[in-house]
């Protein structure tokens, strides 16, 4: 008995650590919302975070339905503590500039395209499901936000600047896109999901010939780890789960 | 730099809304070459399912006809009704006429 309430409680987290990250990019990329350098942008990057927003949707209704407790979809997005997100860090970290917003829906969507396809074989059925119809999304938005990489990195001297500035500050959180989770084998062998370790080579080979024609020079790897997905957040965590839960802290159970 | 030479060319855009039909003029984008101008597209007028293939050209390449040329150009058509195929019976297999 003790076994399976283990290797439940490692699907849960599993799940929210899938959820959350786009859960919390969703959030943050809909910031942009009314503030895009032009509207066919604002509503491109509007589109990348409403589809976000869906994936955790998906996610997490299951993740609730899984858990057995009663929780649903809001009050799994809604009515957690910050610690209890699971997100990767990367996600939470402020938009900055569009260079920034642009690298890193670049950096995610690269590790995400993995993900799902690594999940296409899952004994989850249903999250197999979600990885596939995720899939197509994610191609869209690693095609968008891989021209605009190039684009910019191979562009005028200022927008040269201001993503290789993009990058050398958002390389070292991929790191925790790879590192490794206690309950690996726990999700391993119950043939859940990939151990997120195991993407990195198809990440890097993704990755890194769109650097190099975006003319961007990848900065070496240092031992910095953040960890984001173990429920230890940045201070600009907070701020945004403000923001978020706002509505439904206010007017609880609130529905339109 | 004006403001105008730092706009993005205009594109109009044309959507097919399934196969078999024909590709139709549904608005405008703005984008710096073909490639952004189609993702614009599909960013812009296919949130909502509204087609399976998109047309972008740059609005500077479309010949349009002169508003001030109305008269001659199709008034003349206006008592031609025997250019309708409407005087023909056609056989009730013959849908979609």
């Amino acid at each position: 008995m003790n076994t399976i309430t283990a290797a439940s409680t490692a699907h849960f987290e599993y799940l929210l650590r899938i959820a959350d990250t786009s859960l919390i990019l969703g959030q943050r990329l809909s910031e942009w919302c009314g503030h895009g350098p032009v509207i066919e942008e604002d509503i491109a990057l509007t589109n990348v975070a409403l589809d976000l927003i869906g994936q955790a949707r998906l996610l997490l209704s299951h993740a609730g339905r899984l858990e057995g407790k009663g929780r649903d979809e809001d009050q799994l997005a809604f009515l957690r503590t910050e610690a209890q997100y699971l997100n990767l860090t990367i996600a939470e970290l402020p938009n900055a500039d569009f260079a920034r917003t642009i690298l890193r829906n670049f950096l995610v969507a690269a590790w995400q395209r993995e993900l799902w396809q690594g999940l296409a074989n899952s004994a989850d059925a249903e999250l197999a499901a979600i990885a596939a119809k995720s899939l197509k999304e994610t191609r869209y938005h690693l095609q968008h936000a891989a021209d605009w990489t190039v684009r910019l990195g191979d562009g005028t001297e200022e927008s040269h600047a201001r993503m290789q500035r993009a990058l050398d500050t958002l390389w070292p959180y991929t790191a925790e896109f790879f590192s490794a989770s206690a309950d690996d084998p726990a999700i391993v062998s119950a043939v859940i999901g990939p151990a997120w370790s195991t993407l990195e080579p198809a990440w890097d080979a993704a990755v890194r010939p769109v650097l190099e024609v975006a003319t961007l020079t990848v900065p070496a790897r240092t031992p910095f780890l953040s960890h984001g997905k173990t429920g230890r957040h940045t201070e600009y965590m907070g701020h945004l789960l403000t923001e978020m839960q706002y509505l439904q802290r206010t007017y609880p159970g609130g529905t339109w | 730099m004006t403001e105008a030479s730092r706009q993005w060319p205009l594109w109009e855009v044309f959507i097919r809304s399934k196969n078999g039909l024909d590709h139709k003029h549904c608005g405008s984008v703005h984008a710096p070459d073909a490639k952004m101008a189609l993702q614009n597209a599909r960013d812009v007028y296919t949130r909502r399912l509204e087609g399976v293939s998109i047309w972008v050209v740059r609005a500077d390449h479309i010949v349009a006809s002169d508003p001030d040329a109305k008269p001659e150009m199709f008034d003349p058509a206006e008592d031609k009704i025997y250019r309708h195929p409407t005087f023909y019976t056609l056989p009730d297999e013959v849908n979609h006429m």
